[in-house]
């Protein structure tokens, strides 16, 4: 009984993981296809990039400003309160930055896509779509996955440069830091590597939740308990996996650059 | 699959013949020993029929049966466990998606509930695979005015679909599934919920379409008023009223197929299953 249970559990996941990789698969390479749904790319860059804003940038700001706090009193034991920017930054940009705007954006956004996917589902408007010759995979993933990794780049360049702001303030309002040296111990400890690690995770975080949040949303059953259901899960699969992966792309551009 | 079947199957865009008449011989639909389950559980078994170019064909039976399933195969959203779907000689049931959704473009769907899409106005709704194929405006406002009008809703262009009633919802499908002028339509229980009166009125429009288009359709019910309806009335397109046949007639281009228990017990004529003897379709339909 337990084997047989533990047998379906197995082949479920296993044909999750198929589905999921199809789904990417097949959505990706629509992207060459035609027809190409250029406005839909810019009503989701929009939706996802524009409306995440607010959101991002409050988080960037804070995390940033508790950032400093914490670590300057810290850093002071040491002697290094000096360093507080270059510690912010740096953790800003390859770490916090990325994953916080990713968690955020999944909050966001992959509920938003798994809901409006799902609805779509159970009221057969997909299965519609289908029967009026139109492809959902073209016209409704595609879009949302390129606005997705784009926008997700861009969110994070801002969150990051927020949440440098963000430490300054507090290093030079409540902490009474010089504010050129904040700036100049920042600019100075950023290498190319550091850059490159901070950028390119958005794009796979971007895929991550996108991918998540459309593939929830299509496999959606059950009326409106299921659409709950997906929402729910899209978030905390896209989160666990945006962590899971951060942990092993920060593995590989440290192995790459040795930083 | 083998190449073959899959080249058989293939549909050219650029060829301006449309991919009814690719195989002009070929009826509307032909279902051969179907079979079909869900979670182990078989729904079809063993189903074969056909719908001949022109021809309509209700198909009756308990809810629940399978019928919605039938049309989903039909159209290609469900693929069969075992048997062969045709459509205008094409074989659904072994086409790329590609190919599908090409072939789709000469079938309307009228779902179970509408299943208009919520955040489109009704001209959009209607006019959603004009726009996907990139058809100009002026020409989409045209004709969709023209499908709203034949289901007597041109006034409800600007509405969403949540500000419609039931009865109003389905009509808009049907505009939707009508506005391409495709060579088959299906209708998946077009009448269910709706009260008596809304029924007449949607009926009558299947009828309209049958009588003025002469497309072929399968509709899916589980009203026996309505399938009658449909095989004892016309359309008078002097009058642009629905009138009943004389008495004793019933419409020649109008059968009907009987799903009882994952199989098809009847599959026959309007006077065939009115004289029946097999006391299932004797029950059903006293």
């Amino acid at each position: 009984m337990a084997l047989t249970t533990l047998d379906a559990a197995a082949k479920r996941g296993v044909t999750a993981v198929q589905e999921y990789s199809l789904l990417s698969a097949r959505a990706l390479a629509n992207l060459f296809r035609r027809p190409f749904y250029g406005a839909d790319i810019i009503t989701q860059a929009d939706m996802i990039g524009v409306g995440s804003l607010p959101i991002v940038v409050l988080t960037g700001f804070f995390t940033g400003g508790v950032l400093a706090l914490q670590s300057a009193s810290t850093l002071a034991q040491f002697g290094a309160a000096a360093v507080t920017g270059q510690l912010v930054s740096l953790s800003m940009i390859k770490e916090l930055g990325p994953v916080l705007t990713s968690l955020m954006v999944s909050g966001r956004n992959a509920s938003g896509m798994a809901s409006e996917l799902g609805s779509m589902m159970v009221t057969e408007q997909i299965d519609a779509m289908r029967a009026l010759g139109t492809d959902p995979l073209k016209k409704l993933v595609m879009p949302r996955i390129v606005a997705t990794v784009i926008m997700m780049f861009f969110l994070t360049i801002v969150s990051d440069a927020v949440g440098i702001l963000g430490g300054a303030a507090c290093a030079v309002f409540l902490l009474g830091q010089d504010s050129s040296q904040y700036f100049h111990t920042t600019y100075q400890s950023l290498h190319y590597a550091d850059i490159m690690q901070g950028l390119v995770k958005p794009i796979f975080f971007g895929f991550i939740i996108a991918t998540i949040g459309c593939y929830y949303g299509m496999n959606t059953r059950g009326g409106t308990q299921g659409v709950g259901r997906s929402t729910t899960q899209a978030v905390v699969v896209s989160s666990v996996l945006i962590i899971a992966t951060d942990f092993v792309i920060s593995r590989f551009m440290i192995g790459l650059f040795g930083r | 699959m083998a190449t073959r079947e899959l080249a058989a199957n293939a549909i050219d865009p650029e060829s301006s013949t449309p991919p009814t008449e690719v195989h002009p011989e070929a009826p509307a639909v032909r279902f051969e020993h179907v079979t079909i389950g869900f979670d182990e559980k078989p729904v079809l078994e063993n189903i074969s029929f056909e719908v001949k170019r022109g021809e309509t064909r209700i198909l009756l039976g308990p809810a629940g049966v399978g019928k919605s399933v039938m049309l989903k195969l039909a159209n290609g959203l469900l693929k069969p466990d075992s048997g062969r779907v045709f459509v205008f000689g094409y074989e659904v049931s072994a086409m790329r998606e590609e190919d599908l959704f090409r072939l789709r473009e000469s079938i309307g769907t009228v779902f179970q509930e509408g299943a208009l899409f919520d955040s489109l106005t009704v001209r959009d709704n209607v006019g959603f695979r004009l726009t996907e194929e990139h058809v100009p405006d002026e020409e989409i406002d045209r004709r969709v005015s023209e499908a709203l009008r034949f289901v007597e809703l041109e006034h409800t262009m600007t509405k969403f679909p949540s500000e419609l009633s039931g009865g109003m919802r389905r009509r808009v499908a049907i505009a939707r599934a009508i506005v391409t002028r495709p060579a088959l339509l299906l209708y998946d229980s077009p009448t269910g919920g709706l009260d008596p009166i809304t029924s007449t009125t949607i009926i009558e429009l299947v009828i309209k379409q049958r009588d003025v288009s002469l497309a072929s359709s399968l509709l899916v019910t589980h009203r026996l008023q309505d399938a009658f309806m449909l095989a004892t009335h016309r359309f008078n397109k002097e009058t642009n009223q629905m009138e009943s046949l004389p008495a004793r007639q019933t419409d020649p281009s109008t059968s009907f197929l009987i799903l009882h228990q994952g199989g098809l017990v009847f599959d026959g004529s309007t006077h065939d299953l009115v004289h029946s003897d097999d006391p299932f379709i004797k029950g059903y339909i006293s």
